[in-house]
């Protein structure tokens, strides 16, 4: 049966942490300057992105070609889509093309559950809509992982725009599931309804959500939901919520900031954090390369 | 021509039902005489026909979805006599022509007893008002901008108060699109399960809320289509006990499925009002039992496969229902034991033709012959594919019910 990628909540703890142990050594392997494997020689891997994306779809193109595989990028704007075929017929054309592996984005929510459905070839989910972003969650994983030594016990605030964030939910379903206590600060209007009966605790203070913490994560606040009422002015967003150097000193000792790219500058993190020594993000995006080549290995060839 | 329907269980009782012409001529035991046809009914119920005063058929303009004689086939199939259509059509059924034109188109097609329902405004905008006067004389049945809510307040107020003179019965589609917000699942915890975004039930409480203040202000009648959740039953149960002369409906999905039915991504669970959670769907049940729910309508909305086939969010609302609308709510109201089957003939066939005026819905001698025969202990499962209507979208294909229709009966004529 073939394999698919679509949701943190399918994925079982053992198979977790065996990609990010196979992580490691991918990433041995790409600081080191070997970018030439041939893990996935012979395979073909499409990414078909319905939604801008710089860093993912990078990140996964390049983890395809370091491991041998061939690589082609589709975007709707220069492909038959623009034309109108549907999601469901481009997907089955890029499957009898006897592709290997599609990448999908998109901002419908379910898209790669429903292409997944209709084709031979192993989907994994680049992000869909507000659902899930999966390979996000197994690198910001990796990066706590490769810090801490080990995710069980970790303590973990999730701060911003929870309720339009795959990358929330994707984290607070894979992290709870690997022993990480989470916790979620955002302003009520950027929480989701029924967020309460996830395995998260929901911060009612700054306080709560920086004391004794051991990661704190920033999540981007689209402009666009301010315009649209969600909050009155991003000067009060990062004034009430946003990352401090002042709040991060009540966060534990080592404390490290992650953010998922790309970032606000001085809105969701001050600028002073995100140039700081505490700040992964830019180890997030090789983590990310490492991560993903490790899911690839086990979709397409994998024991 | 003459029935003579044998052995068929009324209210419980095992008897004959004898027609002449277009009207019940007698029930009673043992009935003897000639007769065009005789029924052997042994096994099987009587009902009342069903009346849906809350269809979809399409015509004219779409009739890829669904057209008047498949979806008069669909409702033959369905156990209903009478089928109310509504007026978002291609071009709108905002005139009397269009309506002139689907009485006709009913009567060729000779299945079910086909009433059109016309626009409450032109183009179901909320701007201006449709030629309710004129729709009626052509035959429209009721007014109804379904699909798409009045959205003023002051249009819908206007439009209470010109449909008070023709005796018309305003069927108010209720949802406050700023509180729709682009949702397509009802808000909650299965919809931020699925990362898909929310409608909260307030988006139809308001409306709900509104066009009873209006009605009581106006005191005239206004009905609500298929209401959804636990509080807008509570609305409207509080203004019938101070006596407004509200009316409403539901509809089979709201019955039986709830938004558990979205989180595998099955389009055909998308439909507006969303299906929401079990707390409104047991409220729902309430508000049949204790009679704040006057009606069952099916809210049939045939759709192509590609216009489900696609991306949740860019699928079309609706559930094609005349097909299992009675199994559906035979399984999951009187099977269930939330209440009896004369109730439930009286959702579906008395009070539907008591709100819309039209002779029909009883089981009485001297009255007319719309009659469906049903096999109560038939135990099934819902084929899709089996459809008579073009729209095959349901979430409850391949659901075990029980309740199969047999035979219908409209004026005294074999349809089904």
């Amino acid at each position: 049966m073939k394999r698919d990628f679509l949701t943190m909540a399918d994925a079982d703890k053992e198979l977790i942490k065996s990609l990010l142990k196979r992580a490691d050594f991918m990433k041995a392997n790409i600081v080191a300057g070997n970018k030439a494997l041939d893990i996935l020689k012979g395979k073909s891997m499409v990414t078909l992105f319905y939604e801008n994306s710089t860093r993912t779809r990078c990140s996964f193109e390049d983890a395809g070609k370091y491991l041998g595989a061939k690589v082609v990028g589709i975007s709707p704007s220069g492909s038959s889509v623009k034309k109108g075929e549907s999601l469901i017929d481009t997907a089955v054309t890029l499957d009898k093309l006897m592709t290997d592996v599609i990448v999908i984005r998109h901002s419908v929510a379910g898209a790669p559950n429903i292409i997944a459905k209709h084709i031979k070839a192993s989907v994994v989910n680049g992000g869909d809509g507000m659902h899930a972003h999966p390979t996000q969650a197994l690198l910001d994983m990796y990066t706590m992982r490769e810090r801490f030594g080990e995710i069980k016990g970790l303590e973990v605030a999730i701060i911003g725009d929870v309720k339009h964030s795959r990358v929330a939910q994707s984290n607070i379903v894979g992290l709870s599931k690997m022993g990480a206590k989470v916790k979620i600060f955002a302003p009520n209007t950027l929480l989701p309804k029924g967020i309460e009966n996830q395995p998260c605790k929901i911060c009612k203070s700054v306080e709560e959500a920086f004391k004794g913490s051991d990661v704190i994560m920033g999540l981007r606040i689209q402009l666009e939901r301010q315009q649209k009422g969600l909050f009155p002015s991003v000067e009060e967003y990062n004034h009430f919520y946003g990352v401090t150097m002042e709040r991060m000193a009540m966060a534990n000792k080592g404390a490290i900031v992650m953010h998922p790219g790309p970032a606000n500058r001085g809105i969701e993190v001050d600028c002073d954090v995100l140039d700081s020594d505490m700040c992964l993000k830019d180890e997030q995006v090789t983590n990310g390369v490492a991560t993903r080549m490790a899911l690839l290995e086990w979709v397409t060839v994998g024991e | 021509m003459s029935i003579l329907i044998k052995s068929v269980k009324v209210k419980g009782e095992k008897c004959d039902i004898a027609i002449n012409g277009n009207r019940i001529e007698k029930i009673g035991k043992d009935i003897k005489g000639d007769y065009d046809e005789v029924i052997n009914a042994d096994g099987l119920t009587a009902l009342p026909a069903f009346i849906d005063m809350h269809t979809h058929l399409r015509e004219p303009g779409l009739e890829y979805k669904e057209d008047i004689e498949s979806g008069s086939k669909a409702a033959v199939a369905g156990g209903f006599s009478v089928v109310c259509c509504m007026p978002n059509t291609k071009p709108v059924t905002d005139n009397r022509y269009i309506v002139k034109y689907i009485v006709d188109r009913a009567k060729e097609v000779n299945l079910a007893k086909v009433y059109p329902i016309g626009a409450i405004t032109v183009g179901l905008k909320g701007e201006l008002m449709a030629e309710m006067g004129k729709m009626k004389e052509a035959g429209a049945i009721a007014m109804s901008d379904d699909g798409q809510p009045v959205s003023t307040p002051q249009m819908m107020r206007l439009a209470l108060e010109y449909a008070k003179d023709y005796d018309l019965l305003l069927c108010s589609h209720c949802e406050e699109k700023s509180l729709i917000n682009e949702g397509v699942v009802n808000e909650g915890e299965n919809a931020t399960r699925a990362g898909l975004k929310g409608i909260p039930s307030a988006a139809e409480d308001i409306m709900i809320a509104r066009d009873i203040i209006l009605a009581e202000m106006l005191d005239t009648k206004v009905h609500i289509c298929h209401v959804s959740t636990a509080s807008g039953v509570q609305i409207i149960r509080e203004a019938k006990a101070r006596g407004v002369k509200v009316s409403c409906e539901t509809c089979p999905h709201y019955i039986a499925g709830t938004d558990a039915l979205i989180l595998d991504y099955n389009t055909n669970s998308k439909v507006n009002p969303p299906l929401r959670t079990e707390k409104d769907r047991q409220a729902i049940l309430a508000g049949l039992k204790d009679g704040t729910i006057d009606v069952i309508a099916t809210d049939h909305a045939p759709h192509s496969h590609e216009d489900k086939n696609v991306e949740f969010n860019f699928a079309a609302n609706g559930i094609s229902g005349l097909e299992s609308a009675f199994a559906l709510s035979y399984t999951y109201l009187v099977d269930s034991g939330v209440i009896g089957l004369d109730k439930l003939s009286e959702l579906m066939s008395e009070k539907p033709a008591k709100l819309l005026g039209i002779e029909s819905g009883k089981l009485e001698e001297g009255g007319l012959a719309d009659i469906t025969l049903v096999d109560l202990d038939k135990e099934y499962r819902i084929d899709a594919k089996s459809f008579k209507s073009k729209g095959k979208n349901t979430p409850f294909d391949g659901w075990k019910v029980k309740g199969k229709i047999m035979k219908t009966i409209v004026e005294g004529q074999i349809k089904y």
